[in-house]
C-alpha cells in the first residue's frame, strides 16, 4: 500500500488563470524518502503545504496511508513538518517546544516526558532542553525542529528546505545526519529543496518540478542518467550537463552528428538513434562533463574531436577543463593528473553510449 | 434498515466528523464579523446617513424631506463658514509648515551626538501626551491679555509691551497656532529623528570623503531621502488641523465673535447647539471631502509603492 | 547617522547647538511650569504676581477646590477609559491575528476599509451615532461612551496588531497547526506571549486617545456622565463669577496627570505607538 498518494492534485490561486499545481500524480511507499526539487516558484512548496493541509487544493485527492485526507484539517492528518526557518515557538523552552504537540493531543504527562527524553537522546540535545530557542545556534535549532517532528511519531514527515539557513559546512553535516536518521528510523518523508545535491544524496525517489508540473519522477540515478527532458538534464548535476547544438544526419547507414572544435568537423555515430529520425533536423546534444575524456594520441579508430583549452579550473578532486565545440563552451571533468595546458589543443573522446538528444524548441527527449 | 435510514446515518456521522473542521475554517471570519459589521454600519453607513441628512431641511430633529443641495448652497453663502474655512487655511497651512521647520531643525540638532539626548527628546514630546483641552487651558492663561505673557514682560521691564491677540479678531487665530505648534512640533521632531537614524551612514561618509560640508550633506543627501517621513508628517499634521476642535473650544470657543471658528467648531455648534442639523451635516460632508482629497492620493501612493517594492 | 562630528571636544558649534536645544527645552517646559506655579497660588497672588513668579505662600486651595469640582468626572473618565482600552485592545489583537494569519478572500478589502477608518473626521458620524445612542438608551451614559470609543478605536488597535503580527513568521502558525493547535490555542499559546510590546503600545495609545477625548464626550455625554475633559472645559469657560485661575490650572493638571504619568513611565511605547500609527504596512 502506498504511504502517500497524490492523485491529479491541482491548485489555482484566486481568479488568476495561472495554475500553481497542474495535476500532480506521485505515489511513494512506506519508509521511502521523496524529494521534491525544482527552481523557486515551481510549486514544490505549494505541494508540500497541500500535503500538510495548510493550503486547500482546487481538485484531486491526497491519500495518506490509504485514507483520503483531502479535506481533513492539518492537525488531524498525523503529519509533522520541519520548516526552513525552524519555526520554534520563541517563548517556550526546547522541552516545551518538543512537548507542545503531545500536550495539545492530551498525551499523559509521563508519556510526554519519556518521549521528550527519547527524542533528545536521539538528536543529542539533552543538555539544551531547558534553553529558549534564541539561546541556540542555527544547527541546534535545526535539531530541535527535527525533534519536535519526531516526538509525535507521525505517519509522514515533511521537510521544507530545512538546511538552507545553515552555513555550507553545517549543511553537509546535517545532510548526512538526516540520511542516517532516515536509515535508522525508516520514516516516510517528503523533503523539499532547490538544491540538486541534496536531492541526489538524500532521496529514494525524486520528483523534479517546474511550473507546477512534475517533469520527471524516479530514483536519483534514473534522473541523472536518463533525464526526461532538457530542463531535468540542466537542473540536475553539477557542473551542469553540456548542451551542444547539432544536426542529426546519416552517414553510411548510421545516424551521426558532426562536431567541430579546432579543426575538421568530425562525425560521431549515435548507436541509440533510429536512422529514420536522422533527417537533418536540428537537435541539442547533451553530455555530462565526466563523460568526456581527453586523449593524447589516437587509440583505435574512435573519432576524436580536437579543441583548444580555454579555461582550467582545478577543484581539488578533479579539474574542470573548458573547450569550445560547435560554438559553445563545453566543460570536461578530468582527473587532476592529466591536466592540459591552457591554449593547447586536445582530443576529446565522448562516451557515445550515454549521450542524450533533445528537441531544441520543446526540450523533449529525442533519444 | 431502509436506504434512506442508511443515508441519514451516513450524513449524520460525516457531519459530526466534519463539523469542527468547518468551524475552524469559519472562526477567523466569525472573529472579524463584529468589527466588520461595526465598521460598515458605524463608519460607512453613518457617513451615508450624514450625507442624506445634509440633503434635507433638518433643524432640531432629522426630517427626510429632500431639499437637494440647498444646505450646501446656504453653507457656501454663509459668512461664518467662509471665515472658518479661511481660518483653517491659515491655521492648517502655517501649522504644517512651522511644525515641519521646527521639527526638522531640532531633529537635526538632536542628531549631533547630544548629551542627555533622551531627556531632551522627552521634554520636546511631552505636550503630545496632553489633551488639547489642557493645552488650550494652559495657553489661554499664558496668553491672557492683562495677566499672562503681557504682564510678565512688563514686569521684566518692557514697559510698553502689549499682547492681546487672544481678543483681537484678526490675530486670535495665531494664538491657536502657537498652542497647536507647541503641542505637535515635538512629535514631528521625533518622526524625523527616527528617520535620520535610519539613513545609511555609509552614504554620509561617502559624501564627507567627497568633500561635502555638513549643511550640504543634510540639504542635498539626507533630507531628500526622508521624503516618506515628510509625507507621513504632512498627512498626520493636516489630519490634526482639519479635526482640531478641542483646542478652539478650550481657548476661544470660536470667539471673539466667530473670528476663530474652524470647520469642526462650525459643525458642532450648528448641529448640536443651534438646531441647524442639515447645515451642520453639510459642513461635515465637506470636511470629509477635504480629508479624502488629501488621503486618497496618499493611500494610493502608499499602496503603489508597496506593490512595487 | 550620528557619527558626523568626529571630534567630541567642545567647539563653538557644539556649544551653540547645546544652548539652542536647552533654550527650546525651556520653551517647551514653560506652559507646564506656569500651570504648576499658578495652581499653587492664592487668587490674590495670581493677580499681583506674574506667570513666572513663585507663589508667595504655597497653598493647595486651588487643588482642593478643583478636585471637589471635577473628581466625579475624573472617575467618569476612568470608568470610560479602562473598559474601552481593554476591550478595544483585546478585539484589536484578535482582529489583527485573524487578518494577518488567516487571511481569506476579502480580508484585504476589510483591512483597507479599517485603515480608512483611522483617518475619518469623526464629525461625519456624530449625528447618526447620537441618534443610535439615544435609541439604545445610552445617551449621556459612560457605557455609551465606552461603546463609541471601542468602535472607533478598533481601526487603530487592529492596525497595530495586524502590522505587528505580519512580522511574525507564518511558519510558526503552520507548525502549531500541525502540532494540533486550533485558532484560539495558537492565539493564546503562541502569539499572545510574543505580543507584550504591541499590547503596551495599544494600551497606551488607546489610553491617551480615550482619556484626552473631548469631541465624543461633549457630544454624547453631558451632565453627570461627562468625562474630565468636558468638565474641565466647562469649568474654564464659564463666564459667571470671578475667574479663579489657580483652580483652572489645578483642574487642568488633574486632567493631564494620568496621561503625563503614562508618558513618563512608558514613553518608549508611547512614541512607538505614535509613529507606528503613521507608518503602515
Amino acid at each position: 500500500m502506498a504511504a502517500l498518494e497524490l492523485k491529479n492534485v491541482r491548485k489555482t490561486y484566486g481568479n488568476a488563470a495561472q495554475e500553481a499545481l497542474k495535476g500532480i500524480n506521485i505515489s511513494i511507499d512506506t519508509g521511502q524518502f521523496l524529494i521534491l526539487v525544482g527552481p523557486s516558484g515551481c510549486g514544490k512548496s505549494t505541494l508540500m503545504n497541500a500535503i500538510a493541509g495548510l493550503e486547500d487544493i482546487s481538485s484531486g485527492a491526497i491519500i495518506l496511508g490509504g485514507e483520503d485526507v483531502t479535506t481533513v484539517e492539518p492537525k488531524d492528518r498525523d503529519i509533522a513538518m520541519v520548516f526552513q526557518s525552524y519555526a520554534l515557538y520563541p517563548t517556550m523552552t526546547v522541552r516545551e517546544n518538543i512537548a507542545f504537540g503531545l500536550k495539545i493531543r492530551k498525551t499523559p504527562a509521563d508519556q510526554i516526558a519519556a518521549e521528550v527524553d527519547r527524542v533528545a537522546k536521539l538528536l543529542q540535545i539533552e543538555h539544551l532542553l531547558e534553553r529558549k530557542p534564541s539561546q541556540l545556534s542555527g544547527g541546534q535549532q535545526q535539531r530541535v525542529a527535527m525533534g519536535r517532528a519526531l516526538a509525535r511519531r507521525p505517519k509522514l514527515y515533511l521537510f521544507d528546505e530545512p538546511l538552507s539557513n545553515l552555513d555550507a559546512k553545517l549543511r553537509v553535516e546535517m545532510r548526512t545526519e538526516i540520511k542516517l536518521m532516515h536509515q535508522r528510523l525508516k520514516t516516510t518523508t517528503v523533503y523539499v529543496t532547490h538544491d540538486q545535491i541534496e536531492a541526489m544524496t538524500l532521496g529514494d525517489r525524486v520528483a523534479v518540478m517546474k511550473d507546477g508540473e512534475v517533469q520527471q519522477f524516479g530514483t536519483p540515478q534514473e534522473i541523472y542518467n536518463n533525464p526526461a527532458n532538457l530542463f531535468v538534464a540542466s537542473f540536475i548535476g553539477s557542473p551542469p550537463m553540456n548542451f551542444i547544438p547539432v544536426a542529426l544526419d546519416q552517414e553510411s547507414g548510421r545516424s551521426v552528428v558532426r562536431l567541430q572544435g579546432q579543426g575538421e568537423r568530425i562525425a560521431i555515430s549515435l548507436p541509440m538513434l533510429q536512422t529514420a529520425l536522422a533527417d537533418g533536423r536540428e537537435a541539442i546534444l547533451g553530455i555530462r562533463p565526466e563523460q568526456i575524456c581527453i586523449r593524447r594520441g589516437q587509440i583505435g579508430d574512435l573519432p576524436l574531436v580536437s579543441a583548444r583549452v580555454q579555461v582550467v579550473e582545478p577543484t581539488g578532486p578533479d579539474t574542470l577543463v573548458y573547450v569550445e565545440v560547435n560554438g559553445v563552451q563545453v566543460c570536461c571533468r578530468l582527473a587532476p593528473v592529466d591536466t592540459p595546458e591552457i591554449g593547447s589543443i586536445v582530443a576529446l573522446e565522448l562516451d557515445v553510449e550515454r549521450l542524450v538528444l533533445f528537441e531544441p524548441a520543446s526540450g523533449a527527449r529525442i533519444a | 434498515m431502509s436506504l434512506s435510514e442508511v443515508q441519514i446515518m451516513r450524513t449524520g456521522t460525516s457531519t459530526s466528523v466534519r463539523k469542527p473542521d468547518r468551524l475552524q475554517k469559519w472562526l477567523p471570519k466569525l472573529v472579524l464579523a463584529p468589527t466588520a459589521v461595526a465598521m460598515i454600519v458605524c463608519l460607512y453607513g453613518y457617513m451615508l446617513w450624514t450625507a442624506v441628512i445634509s440633503l434635507t431641511t433638518s433643524r432640531f430633529m432629522p426630517v427626510y424631506n429632500f431639499a437637494g443641495f440647498a444646505q450646501f448652497e446656504r453653507l457656501l453663502a454663509n459668512d461664518r463658514w467662509i471665515v472658518a474655512c479661511k481660518n483653517l487655511a491659515i491655521f492648517g497651512g502655517m501649522f504644517i509648515l512651522l511644525c515641519l521647520i521646527i521639527g526638522v531643525f531640532f531633529a537635526i540638532l538632536l542628531d549631533q551626538r547630544i548629551r542627555r539626548e533622551g531627556f531632551i527628546r522627552t521634554i520636546y514630546l511631552y505636550p503630545m501626551a496632553l489633551s488639547m483641552i489642557v493645552t488650550g487651558t494652559a495657553w489661554k492663561w499664558l496668553l491672557n491679555p492683562g495677566l499672562g505673557l503681557d504682564k510678565l514682560l512688563r514686569d521684566w521691564g518692557w514697559e510698553g509691551f502689549r499682547f492681546d491677540w487672544l481678543v483681537d479678531t484678526d490675530r486670535v487665530i495665531y494664538c491657536l497656532l502657537i498652542a497647536a505648534i507647541w503641542q505637535a512640533s515635538g512629535f514631528v521632531m521625533a518622526m524625523f529623528l527616527a528617520g535620520l537614524r535610519g539613513v545609511d551612514s555609509a552614504i554620509i561618509r561617502a559624501a564627507q570623503i567627497d568633500g561635502a560640508s555638513l549643511p550640504t550633506i543634510y540639504l542635498r543627501i539626507v533630507l531628500p531621502s526622508l521624503r516618506p517621513v515628510f509625507f507621513s508628517a504632512v498627512m498626520i499634521l493636516s489630519h490634526i488641523a482639519i479635526k482640531s476642535f478641542d483646542l478652539v473650544m478650550a481657548m476661544t470657543a470660536g470667539g471673539p465673535g466667530y473670528s476663530s471658528d474652524l470647520p469642526a467648531v462650525f459643525m458642532y455648534q450648528h448641529t448640536f447647539t443651534r438646531g441647524q442639523m442639515g447645515l451642520g451635516a453639510a459642513s461635515s460632508v465637506l470636511m470629509l471631502g477635504a480629508v479624502l482629497a488629501i488621503l486618497v492620493p496618499y493611500l494610493y501612493s502608499e499602496l503603489r509603492s508597496k506593490r512595487h517594492g | 547617522m550620528a557619527d558626523l562630528s568626529r571630534s567630541k571636544r567642545w567647539s563653538f558649534n557644539r556649544i551653540a547647538i547645546h544652548a539652542t536645544l536647552l533654550v527650546a527645552c525651556a520653551v517647551y517646559l514653560v506652559p507646564l511650569i506656569v500651570m504648576l506655579l499658578t495652581s499653587f497660588k492664592t487668587p490674590d497672588d495670581v493677580r499681583t504676581g506674574n506667570l513666572l513668579t513663585l507663589p508667595v505662600d504655597w497653598t493647595l486651595i486651588g487643588w482642593i477646590k478643583a478636585w471637589s469640582t471635577v473628581h466625579e468626572y475624573f472617575w467618569n473618565s476612568f470608568m470610560i477609559t479602562v473598559p474601552a482600552v481593554i476591550i478595544s485592545t483585546f478585539i484589536g489583537a484578535l482582529n489583527g491575528y485573524a487578518l494577518s494569519k488567516w487571511s481569506f478572500k476579502g480580508s484585504n478589502v476589510l483591512f483597507s476599509m479599517l485603515l480608512f477608518g483611522c483617518f475619518i473626521p469623526f464629525q461625519v458620524i456624530l449625528l447618526p451615532m447620537s441618534f443610535t445612542l439615544g435609541k439604545l438608551g445610552l445617551a449621556n451614559t459612560t457605557t455609551g461612551l465606552v461603546l463609541v470609543h471601542v468602535i472607533y478605536g478598533l481601526a487603530f488597535t487592529t492596525l497595530f496588531f495586524r502590522n505587528y503580527y505580519v512580522g511574525i513568521p507564518d511558519a510558526l502558525i503552520k507548525a502549531a497547526r500541525l502540532d494540533g493547535a486550533g485558532f484560539f490555542t495558537i492565539f493564546w499559546k503562541i502569539l499572545l506571549p510574543l505580543s507584550t510590546p504591541i499590547v503596551m503600545v495599544s494600551l497606551i495609545w488607546q489610553f491617551t486617545q480615550v482619556w484626552n477625548d473631548f469631541l465624543f464626550g461633549v457630544v454624547f455625554a453631558s451632565g453627570s456622565a461627562q468625562p474630565i475633559t468636558v468638565a474641565l472645559n466647562n469649568l474654564v469657560n464659564t463666564s459667571t463669577g470671578a475667574k479663579e485661575y489657580n483652580v483652572d490650572m489645578a483642574a487642568a493638571m488633574i486632567a493631564a496627570l494620568p496621561t503625563l504619568l503614562v508618558y513618563i513611565f512608558a514613553g518608549k511605547y508611547f512614541v512607538r505607538g505614535l509613529t507606528s500609527g503613521v507608518v503602515k504596512g
